[in-house]
């Protein structure tokens, strides 16, 4: 079934598109990601989502509803875990929990508070002021907020931008498991790639307010050709000739005394390839996994970096521009 | 029904909050304490207040208690830019509730620590000179003093609501207030001064006000406390729809 539907969606501020005729649909149960750079126009998107931005043009339904009409009804199906946060600090952990269940016109609220901080392992904390958590903390509370009324659908807006690598390996754990446990629906925007190809059952790679690529993230990084296995050896014509003799092996090519196999799950299938040639003399072996990087390399001539590098000139300049 | 229940929610936090910072509780009884205390009985046997059988502190402590609430309700919109600046706003308004129910929570929660703020210095004029008013005249006192404080919360919220940054919602509202209060009649009669300055006065909302707690106080008022009901109820009337409009136009 699908919860999203988009259309042409459109978003402009002044001069600037920020989304640009946006289609897409996301089925009951996916983990959708949107990887794309600063300034891609992936907030504003999911900003639409949850009726807190007006399209400029396009429809969206998230769960049935209009998001410009049934504003209400959409509100009810989703928990959104913005990209900054939203904690009134000077308030306890429970505190912010019950407004936000009081908002959502919870009845039984104590129990579900407490069994979400259990899950994100803040039940001990839960009358400390959230000002004295560490970042990794709120951001937990925050996504045991938004899930406190038991929403269909979750945005995740950068999820664990700014943490540790040990506290983002936990949340990814817990994004999971609810998906997998819980059958909530998770869209959420990345720039991190290891990110957006853990967790998502599909990707949307999205620049410039544009989605220049969406699908599974193996089959992304196999529209750039898939992984490869690299021999380098003296005796390289003789690989070759040894390596075509296996049924399993049909993409070969050979140069500069080099032997490139291109194959799927080439981790996993090296071993085996080097049994085949055990007794020839090989100098190196490496294996190149395609990255989602190399996805985005592919479509639009930058890698993400390269890519927030030059939004990041473009502000400085902008800045100096309007200093003058 | 969810309204009303969103509407307390946002009262109970504004409620919670103020409890929260009792050093601001007690730093803003300040003013009010040394205006009663300095300019009361400073100017006490200088000052006959003509046609009213009331000393001069008593004359001034409804306008002083006015002057309370008028600075608390104020300021309580300047938790509106903060929740814009820490994002909490955004998790209200991603809640499945009309903007119009916030607005109303966040109104009555600003009137109601306003109107304890005016409670405060109403027990602390009972103590320097004000002689305990009947049961009723409490009560009609009371009833004023949520006006002002509703209405001028409603003030300080369509600012609020068009501001980005604190100390612009400062600069503003003490802009607006001090001649708010020194042309609302809570220092010197109505009568007896030109006619100018009294077109000034009638024209301040906050003058019903005064004269409606004062009525409730001290039983003796310059203004009829029926018109000043009217006055004032107006004035809160206009108040709530122009912050409910302004609230509504915030953009995230
Ligand atoms: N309220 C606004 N007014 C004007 N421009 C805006 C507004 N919100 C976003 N933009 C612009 O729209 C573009 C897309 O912004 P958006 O926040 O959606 O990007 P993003 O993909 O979420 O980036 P990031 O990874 O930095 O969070 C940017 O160029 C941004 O400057
Ligand atoms: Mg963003």
């Amino acid at each position: 079934m699908e919860l999203i539907k988009v259309d042409q969606l459109t978003k402009t501020f002044g001069d600037l598109v920020a989304v640009d005729h946006v289609s897409f649909s996301i089925e009951q149960g996916e983990i959708f990601g949107f990887l794309g750079p600063n300034g891609a126009g992936k907030t504003t998107t999911l900003s639409i989502l949850s009726t807190l931005l007006k399209p400029t043009s396009g429809q969206a339904f998230v769960n049935g509803y209009d998001v410009e009409n049934q504003q209400s009804q959409v509100r009810r199906s989703i928990g959104v875990v913005f990209q900054d946060p939203t904690l009134d600090e000077e308030l306890t952990a429970r505190e912010n929990m019950d407004i936000h269940g009081r908002l959502y016109g919870m009845k039984h609220r104590k129990a579900r508070i407490d069994e979400l901080l259990k899950l994100v392992e803040l039940e001990n904390r839960k009358n400390q002021l959230v000002k004295q958590f560490s970042g990794g903390m709120k951001r937990r509370l925050e996504i045991a907020r938004g899930l406190l009324h038991d929403p269909q659908i979750l945005f995740l807006d950068e999820p664990t931008l700014g943490l540790d690598p040990q506290t983002r390996n936990h949340l990814w754990d817990y994004i999971r498991d609810l998906n997998q446990k819980k059958g909530v629906t998770i869209i959420l925007t990345t720039h991190y790639m290891d990110e957006a190809e853990k967790l998502s059952d599909r990707v949307a790679i999205i620049d410039h307010g544009q989605i220049i690529a969406l699908d599974t993230p193996m089959a992304l990084k196999e529209q750039v050709g898939g992984s490869r296995i690299r021999i380098e050896s003296k005796e390289n014509q003789k690989i070759l000739q040894r390596l075509q003799g296996i049924k399993w092996l049909n993409n070969l090519t050979n140069y500069n005394g080099f032997t490139d196999i291109t194959l799927q799950n080439a981790e996993k299938k090296i071993a085996g390839v080097i049994r085949e040639i055990n007794d020839l003399p090989i100098d190196s072996v490496s294996l190149k996994i395609p990255s989602l990087e190399d996805v985005f390399l592919h479509y639009t001539g930058k890698t993400i970096r390269e890519q927030e590098a030059s939004a990041k000139d473009r502000i400085r300049q902008h800045r100096k521009a309007s200093r003058r | 029904m969810r309204g009303l229940s969103a509407i307390y929610t946002i009262w109970y936090r504004n409620v919670l909050k103020y409890f929260r910072m009792k050093s601001r509780i007690i730093g803003s009884l300040g003013m009010p304490f040394f205006f009663l205390v300095i300019i009361g009985f400073g100017l006490n046997s200088t000052i006959q207040v003509p046609g009213m059988e009331v000393d001069y502190v008593e004359f001034i402590a409804p306008g002083i208690i006015a002057m309370s609430i008028l600075f608390s309700s104020m300021f309580s919109g300047v938790q509106l830019v903060i929740d814009k600046q820490i994002g909490f706003l955004k998790e209200t308004l991603v809640a499945p509730v009309s903007r119009l129910h916030l607005m109303i929570g966040q109104a009555l929660g600003g009137a109601t620590t306003a109107l304890m703020q005016g409670i405060l210095v109403l027990i602390i004029s009972l103590f320097i000179g004000v002689n305990l008013p009947s049961l009723s005249g409490i009560l009609i006192a009371l009833v004023f003093m949520f006006l002002i404080g509703l209405s001028f919360t409603s003030v300080g919220i369509a600012f609020a609501s068009r501001m980005e940054d604190t100390h612009g919602f400062q600069l503003i509202v003490n802009f607006i207030l001090f001649p708010v209060f020194f042309l609302s009649g809570a220092l010197f009669p109505l009568d007896r001064i030109p006619d100018w300055l009294s077109f000034l006065t009638y024209i301040d909302p906050l003058t019903y006000g005064v004269e409606g707690i004062r009525y409730g106080l001290l039983g003796a008022t310059q203004i009829t406390p029926v018109l000043s009901f009217s006055a004032l109820g107006g004035f809160l009337v206009a108040m709530l729809l122009l912050g409910s409009f302004l609230f509504n136009k915030i953009k995230i």
